[in-house]
């Protein structure tokens, strides 16, 4: 068997990480008794906790897996909420004991110490060498109680994910609640009233097997010959069309993009294929949104709304790899909710709509954060969310050298480099995890950057007060080195509304011409010129001033000057 | 000549022309370039196609100048008696005095043996300040040259070790005087400015030498650093800093300022002369879009339209033209469209500019940001300010 075995994206297997929930059924006898194991392996970034709560709210109980050698990370926290929330059973699993670096008893007290066990209750298994496995299955077993579902009752099945197969179509992933789904009768989608023709039915066990039927407890999938995933919805209760149950089960909350960004394609000949690419990352990928918008500065692209940082990340990383597109990303934004003093509201996910005129007060989304880290940097931290307006709510000691910081942060400060910050400050120590909480009303402003009086849409920020001025002069200084000169003085500027924060000019160019053309020069030339005026089309035109694209993308793709960097 | 040749289409092997460009040849000046492949030694800065003795593997001058004459024959034969009589002639290099002035005599005579010359004939040749003396000019002006280009490039010693030319600052001057002693209507210093090593102050006084010294006109060209030169490597090196356009600006304000001071005027960006009659007719006929047939190894050709260039190494260029063929390595026939793109490329460099009907739209937005010449815009025609000869290439791209 190969390893990472139910990490099955390229992206997953690189870095070592899961993306998307993977259902697998195992038989497991004990004291002679046969059993059937479903589960399923979750994500644990904070990205992707509305997979883990949907994944959750499919099961009887949790193992929670802790790395031997790392120890409780601040998502730990947060799925072990999330599971004791969901009434779960839950059996704590050390991991990885086989490392060299694994502490596990220093762990299983900390383990203990938090979910309120006997360190002796943490179990030690290594999935490299298999040791203690057996005894974990033979406790999942004893402590995790069996579905409690009714097998006579009318079918009831929560699709708890449904991905897009080139070749069979929607996979629907489903867990089967109450009664029984047989294959060749037709199923019944109850939040859209569509009914389908079973095609195949299954479990995957580790590999996809067709069977006859799914009943009380299993997990499974179906396949309808359904092309779109929308109509396999996550949340849905699929049931039987010949004997509907009259009740949905509760479904799971939509999951909410929180960040924005600008998504262009290089090569502005590239938009449909981005938008073919996008279509199909949607089949898989139901908390992926965007919409068409368009730059004077970058063109034809999209504003695509993500669950988070590392969810653009893998998005964007798909597009360009399993799409062959190179892209240009805007600097990613959060979503702010603008009230005007005559009442209207506006919603804003792109920094160029921030209304113009009277505004009465900006909401930001917030989060509430946790951090875990080793005690000695603990001041660094505190430092740190000092400068991205954080405020705290309370520390705990999970041991002698550990502690828990819970902050309050808005959304928009973390979504930059709060995470390199954090990872660089604690040598990579801490850990962070957050879920938001609201919104609040915060002192925001929109900073434009402008080019020769024109504003550059692609540039501008919103940002908190304090934070304006080094954002404006950073960005103008950026682009004063990254801009070529032109034949006239090009004034860089800051400006919140029509006042201007700060300024930088390219100064003219003083000398563009060749020494000499005799002769032999003349198709050289000639074929140089033709070229530099291929180059030229390409300039997009800010005003009168010639920009190359290298530009905008060397602006926006470096993080260090983002609205959130002190 | 241009370091790495444009390719297009082959060229014939007998290097035939359309009978289109052929018709060209009574309409247009008709001027022949001649290309020595020769240096002692190569600047550091130089692109040329020129060889070294050691480079040229046992290739003796004597072959070269049998090719050369070969060459002269071929293109008697390709323009079959319809070439007008040459109004200018060329002779560059490489280092063209690295030939005795009888050779280069029997070059030119060749030349006038197949073509006729016109009465009106210029006939330069270039050559280092070192590699003539008052006896060698005045039998160069014996064989008919006219005009001498001398490649003086900085009054100042330390800006010639930095450039790796051979001779001492005061040579040129001197150079000068032998030539005017032997009779040289017409001589030109050539200056290059923006080394690193130059200052201001060497700057000023190449150009006050230049304005004392006497001479008709002036070429001062900034340092231009080119792709496979031994400067090129040094630049990438970070051994020596690259020229600075802010720098070449002002010297090249400087340069306006003193020659025009000392009575001349610009006429091409890089070119200065005393009077009209002091311009160089053979490069001016370059900028006109006028037929020349370049003879050599390397060496461009124009007729009506139809460019091409031989090979460059001398060894295949006599090993072609002794088989009977013709030297080119390739040709191309200029479309509508390029022949538009040069005169706009080229016209636009000299002083009189273009009528404003073959240029683009442009114009009047150039004229506001004062980089073309307002009384000459009144005029119907798109000429350059000083601002604008700076910036020619940008204002070319705008009107092309």
């Amino acid at each position: 068997m190969r390893a990472q075995y139910l990490d099955r994206m390229d992206i997953e297997r690189e870095r070592g990480i899961t993306i998307k929930s993977q259902a697998v059924r195992m038989p497991w006898t004990k004291d002679g008794q046969p059993h059937i194991l479903n589960m399923i392996d979750t994500p644990g970034h904070v990205d992707f906790t509305y997979e883990v709560s949907r994944s959750l709210a499919a099961c009887e109980g949790a193992v929670l897996l802790v790395d031997a050698a790392q120890g409780i990370e601040a998502q730990t926290l947060a799925n072990l909420y999330l599971a004791l929330e969901n009434d779960l059973t839950i059996i704590p699993v050390l991991n990885k004991i086989d490392l060299p670096a694994a502490q596990p008893d220093t762990y299983a007290e900390e383990l203990a110490h938090l979910i309120g066990c006997e360190p002796s209750d943490c179990l030690r298994v290594s999935g490299k060498t298999g040791a203690g496995v057996e005894e974990l299955l033979d406790e999942i077993v004893r402590q995790i109680p069996p579905p409690t579902g009714q097998a006579e009752a009318p079918a009831r099945a929560m699709i708890f994910d449904s991905v897009y197969d080139t070749y069979r179509g929607v996979v629907t992933y489903i867990r089967v609640i109450d009664g029984q789904l047989t294959g060749r009768e037709k199923i019944l989608m109850m939040s859209t009233g569509a009914t389908h023709e079973l095609l195949e039915l299954g479990v995957i066990s580790p590999e996809p097997v067709p069977a006859k039927a799914l009943g009380v407890g299993e997990v499974g999938y179906l396949i309808t010959g359904v092309k779109d995933v929308r109509q396999s919805k996550v949340g849905d209760t699929v049931t039987n069309q010949a004997r509907p149950a009259s009740k949905a089960l509760a479904g799971y909350a939509d999951a909410k993009p929180m960040v924005f960004s600008g998504l262009y394609p290089l090569d502005g000949s590239d938009y449909p294929e981005l938008r073919e690419a996008l279509d199909k990352l949607l089949l898989n990928d139901a908390a992926l949104v965007y919409e068409p918008e368009s730059s004077a500065a970058l063109g034809f692209g999209f504003r695509v709304g993500f669950l988070g940082l590392l969810h653009l990340e893998i998005i964007r990383e798909r597009l360009e790899r399993e799409f062959g597109l190179d892209l240009i990303a805007t600097a990613p934004n959060v979503v702010y909710r603008v009230v005007m003093e005559d009442g209207t509201e506006h919603t804003v996910t792109n920094p160029s709509e921030f209304p113009t005129g009277k505004i009465s007060e900006v909401h930001e989304p917030i989060v509430r954060a946790t951090i875990l880290t080793p005690t000695d940097f603990t001041g660094a931290i505190m430092d740190l969310c000092q400068t991205r307006r954080g405020t705290l709510l309370g520390m705990d000691y999970l041991s002698e050298d550990r502690v828990e910081l819970r902050y309050t942060l808005p959304l928009a400060e973390i979504i930059f480099d709060f995470f390199d910050q954090l990872k660089s400050r604690t040598k990579g120590y801490a850990s962070l995890d957050y879920e938001t909480t609201g919104e609040q009303v915060s002192d925001l402003v929109k900073v434009d950057i402008l080019l020769q009086g024109e504003t550059v849409d692609a540039f501008s920020a919103i940002t908190h007060k304090d934070k304006a001025y080094s954002y404006g002069t950073s960005m103008a200084e950026k682009l004063r080195k990254l801009i070529p000169r032109q034949q006239f003085e090009v004034p860089i500027q800051a400006a919140i509304g029509s006042r201007i924060i700060a300024r930088e000019n390219i100064r003219a160019i003083r000398k563009d011409v060749l020494a000499k053309c005799y002769g032999g020069d003349i198709s050289r030339k000639r074929k140089l010129l033709e070229k530099q005026k291929e180059g030229k089309k390409r300039m997009k035109m800010v005003g009168r001033v010639e920009v190359p694209q290298e530009a905008f993308i060397a602006a926006l793709s470096t993080g260090d000057e983002s609205p959130g960097k002190k | 000549m241009s370091p790495a040749l444009p390719s297009r289409d082959p060229a014939p092997p007998d290097g035939a022309l359309s009978q289109l460009a052929l018709a060209s040849l009574t309409q247009r000046d008709f001027g022949v370039y001649l290309h020595v492949p020769f240096c002692a030694a190569r600047c550091g800065y130089c692109d040329f196609n020129t060889y070294t003795p050691s480079e040229l593997g046992g290739l003796d001058i004597d072959s070269y100048l049998k090719s050369m004459v070969r060459e002269i024959a071929c293109a008697s034969r390709v323009l079959a008696g319809q070439a007008p009589a040459v109004r200018t002639v060329f002779v560059g290099g490489g280092t063209p005095t690295m030939l005795g002035s009888d050779q280069l005599a029997q070059l030119v005579a060749a030349v006038e043996k197949e073509f006729g010359f016109a009465d009106d004939v210029e006939i330069t040749t270039e050559a280092n300040p070192e590699s003539v003396d008052e006896t060698s000019l005045r039998q160069l002006r014996a064989a008919g040259f006219n005009r001498i280009s001398l490649g003086m490039q900085s009054a100042r010693a330390s800006v010639l070790a930095m450039l790796e030319r051979k001779h001492r600052p005061g040579r040129a001057l001197a150079a000068v005087a032998e030539a005017r002693n032997a009779g040289f209507e017409h001589i030109n210093l050539d200056l290059i400015y923006g080394a690193a090593a130059e200052t201001e102050d060497d700057w000023l006084a190449s150009l006050d030498a230049v304005t004392g010294a006497g001479v008709d006109h002036v070429s001062a060209y900034a340092l231009i650093v080119e792709d496979g030169t031994a400067l090129a490597r040094k630049v990438a090196r970070g051994q020596v800093a690259a020229p600075d356009d802010d720098v070449l600006a002002d010297r090249y304000l400087l340069a306006e300022d003193k020659l025009t001071g000392a009575g001349m005027q610009w006429y091409e960006v890089s070119n200065w002369a005393m009077s009209d009659a002091a311009r160089c007719r053979h490069n001016e006929l370059y900028w006109r879009g006028q037929n020349w047939w370049g003879f050599g190894p390397g060496a461009h050709s124009h007729v009506g339209g139809v460019r091409w260039w031989n090979v460059k190494h001398p060894r295949r260029y006599s090993a072609l033209l002794a088989d009977g063929s013709s030297p080119a390595a390739g040709r191309e026939t200029l479309s509508e469209i390029d022949q538009r793109l040069e005169e706009i490329m080229l016209g636009m460099r000299m002083r009189q500019g273009l009528p404003l009907s073959r240029v683009g739209s442009a114009a009047p937005q150039l004229m506001a940001d004062g980089l073309l010449d307002p009384t000459a815009f009144a005029e119907g025609r798109a000429a350059l300010t000083l601002r604008g000869r700076l910036l020619a290439d940008s204002v070319i791209r705008d009107l092309s």
